[in-house]
């Protein structure tokens, strides 16, 4: 299995602990993840806002270049990059005129050969027998709650790989794993996104519910498939208990980090010495 | 029904269904199964003993399994007759032919299980057709309300079969999952009507007054009970309805203006999040049980009766009017006509009315000796058609037969199949003389050759 890989710009930042995890597991299963060379910004939040043709650009850039590589299938860690490339893409193969246009724009021609895949998607569609049998230290103690977020797997019609209001394609993967995946009803709640840059006193709330949610299913922690899920629910959980008065500590695990624990791969290679919440409690669960 | 079913002029045939329907307006031809209901109706009382003592019990189809019912069984307290019959699937004596109490215990020996389905031929001169509706599958569609994961989210006809005096709860709204009596009931309507992204873009006209009716009956049954209704839009025209909605209104029932997101359980309470839009906030209700007033969708298999039957179906497959302001109760079809929900969503006095319409127009077509039909109709011209019947696949209504003529070539005579139209039963729709290749369709004051010299004259 050979993928385009796109990092994202959390990748370097507050999503390390993602890079290297994704690393390390792609490794153990074979996946090949072959990284875009001079990849550039998916467009994120702000180029909506700004541009409709900027939106589809910014990523179609990178589109054009993955093409180049002779890979079919794309992949990125980020739910954001993924929306972004999986919108960027859907426009670009449906509408001649707009791939025209933008490929004016980017200066490259993408014709519109490539699928992308979220990480989840392309983790959770490998043979379910070639996972386990890299599974060598089952997670059997640990209960945990599959948090989505709402770009990994909405609009249905950019993303179509799984349910979009009860996905469970993380759970699947933990259960292979070992743990128990709850059944709880916040897994395509908001986590606030850059709110929890630009506006704190709402992101806070919107983390407090998905906390709350998480803590009345009887979680020992959430899992997230997102860097900015798990800068919010991780990173500022601090605050919310701070204005909330809450008193949360719940650890919050990229779904590749779990996976890698399951494989045997060390919580060092895996950057789990560097959540803000204390991961102890759960890695002593699964010991 | 009890005055249908004892009618001298009306033959009721109950637990049938057509197979098969061939011959036009005034001569149709309709053959009826008679499924086997292995009890004999003749010699059936009807006294119940067999109900009673039957073993095996099954979810009720009727009560939506909210209870259950017994494999020998009457659907419905008014159904008519009022005489059982066998649901051989899940019959003990069919599935292991063990048991047969039935049959022991019957006074009158009605009990048959060798019945066999039988085939019944019928002349009829029109068909009214009244196939009803079914509830849109919300389950499938609408995973914010849970896909039917959580037991007390359930449907107006769920609460219909509740707030029955006569159903298996005697009257009493209980909440399925644990038969307490809900405190706090949400209404959501337009789940799946209006909703073109997940359901159907119509409006299902019943639901904003039934689920008026089901507030008012939450708040009357049920002491210190809060009822909240999300809409999008009230509608209520029709005679004493938005008097009937105001009256829901004034004695409490919270109607909120926008859709809801999202439900999850939490604890024994539905958390039920939507929108406000007057308010322009967010809300979130706790309640013990929600309501979805779904849409009304064609009955399932309509889409086979129509097929067989020659009746048109629009594009959310109910079944077609000859014209939707002046000929709301006829179809293309000569003597075919419509009653109810199988031509649109519609309420009870609807139903009532376009049915009683449809009544009266089969019998003003069956008072007259002949039959008016339209004169701009296709003619064939014999001399040009070559039999080659290409007109008979296009047309709709079944008009075009085959016909063997007899033609006197170099002195003997030579026969010859053409296409013959059915005067009855041509509609004049055209679709006959676009596709015969030899021009021998024609329409009758839109010939070939006049549209053709219209648009000869327009590109003038």
């Amino acid at each position: 299995m050979r993928y385009a890989y796109y990092p994202g710009c959390s990748y370097h930042g507050t999503g390390k602990e993602y890079e290297s995890s994704t690393h390390a597991v792609a490794k153990k299963l074979g996946m090949e993840l072959v990284e875009i060379p001079d990849w550039s910004c998916c467009g994120a939040t702000a180029a909506h806002g700004k541009s409709h043709l900027l939106n589809i650009s910014l990523p179609a850039r990178n589109l054009a270049i993955a093409e180049d590589m002779g890979i079919m299938d794309v992949t990125t860690g980020c739910a954001a990059c993924y929306q972004q490339l999986a919108h960027a893409n859907k426009r670009m193969t449906e509408n001649k005129e707009t791939r025209e246009k933008v490929n004016k724009i980017t200066g490259k021609e993408y014709k519109g050969t490539l699928k992308v895949k979220s990480l989840v998607e392309a983790i959770g569609t490998i043979d379910p027998e070639l996972l386990k049998a890299q599974v060598v230290k089952p997670l059997s103690d640990l209960k945990v709650a599959a948090y989505y977020g709402c770009l990994l797997v909405r609009p249905p019609e950019i993303t179509g790989f799984d349910d979009p209001e009860n996905p469970m394609f993380m759970d699947n993967m933990m259960k292979l794993a070992g743990a128990q995946a709850l059944d709880w009803a916040h897994k395509t709640e908001c986590c606030g996104a850059s709110l929890g840059v630009s506006n704190l006193d709402v992101a806070v709330r919107m983390i407090n519910r998905i906390l709350k949610a998480a803590v009345e299913s009887g979680a020992d922690c959430v899992v997230v498939a997102c860097p900015f899920c798990h800068l919010n629910l991780d990173w500022h959980q601090k605050s919310v208990n701070k204005q909330l008065g809450t008193t949360y500590e719940m650890p919050v695990f990229y779904f590749t980090e779990l996976l890698g624990l399951a494989m045997g791969i060390s919580p060092d290679e895996l950057g789990l010495k560097t959540h803000f919440t204390d991961t102890q409690k759960v890695l002593s669960l699964v010991g | 029904m009890v005055a249908a079913a004892q009618h001298p002029n009306i033959k009721l045939m109950t637990y049938c269904e057509v197979t098969d329907v061939s011959g036009y307006i005034g001569n149709f031809e309709v053959t009826i199964k008679q499924k086997p209901r292995y009890v004999d109706h003749v010699k059936c009382t009807g006294c119940g003993t067999c109900t009673e003592k039957c073993p095996t019990k099954v979810p009720s189809e009727y009560d939506l399994g909210i209870g259950n019912r017994k494999c020998i069984y009457i659907d419905f307290p008014t159904a008519v007759p009022s005489k059982p019959l066998i649901d051989a699937e899940n019959c003990r004596y069919f599935k292991t032919g063990k048991c047969g109490v039935c049959k022991k215990i019957c006074p009158t020996g009605a009990i048959d299980f060798d019945q066999k389905e039988e085939f019944i031929q019928e002349k009829v001169g029109a068909i009214v057709m009244a196939t009803g509706f079914d509830l849109f599958n919300w389950d499938e569609a609408y995973g914010e309300y849970g896909y039917g994961r959580f037991k007390d989210v359930i449907t107006g006809l769920h609460f219909e079969r509740m707030s029955n005096a006569s159903g298996l709860t005697g009257g009493k709204i209980i909440r399925p999952s644990d038969g307490k009596e809900p405190k706090s009931v949400v209404f959501i309507k337009c789940v799946g009507s209006r909703d073109e992204a997940k359901g159907k873009e119509y409006c299902s006209r019943a639901c904003c007054m039934y689920t008026a009716k089901h507030a008012h009956q939450v708040i009357d049954k049920i002491e210190g009970s809060s009822a909240y209704i999300f809409y999008m839009d009230v509608r209520t025209p029709g005679k004493a309805y938005d008097e009937f909605y105001r009256r829901t209104v004034e004695e409490g029932a919270q109607y909120i203006r926008g859709r809801v997101s999202k439900i999850y359980q939490s604890g024994d309470k539905l958390i039920v999040m939507g929108a406000d839009t007057l308010l322009g906030r967010q809300v979130t209700v706790e309640a013990d049980l929600v309501v979805l007033a779904t849409a009304m969708i064609p009955s399932e298999g309509s889409d086979i009766i129509a097929q067989m039957v020659g009746c048109q179906t629009d594009k959310n497959g109910f079944y077609q009017e000859a014209h939707p302001k002046l000929r709301p109760v006829e179809t293309m079809t000569g003597g075919l006509f419509l009653a109810g929900a199988c031509q649109g969503p519609k309420d009870i006095p609807d139903t009532v009315s376009q049915a009683s319409g449809a009544a009266v127009k089969v019998v003003a077509m069956f008072s007259k000796d002949e039959l008016a039909a339209d004169p701009m109709i296709t003619e064939i011209n014999e001399n040009l058609c070559s039999g080659c019947l290409v007109c008979k696949g296009v047309c709709p209504y079944k008009a075009i037969e085959e016909k063997t003529i007899t033609e006197r070539i170099g002195g003997k005579p030579v026969e010859r199949v053409v296409a013959s139209v059915n005067t009855a039963l041509c509609q004049g729709c055209g679709n006959c003389t676009v596709a015969c290749r030899a021009g021998a369709a024609n329409l009758k004051g839109f010939t070939n050759q006049q549209v053709l010299a219209e648009v000869d004259t327009l590109c003038r």
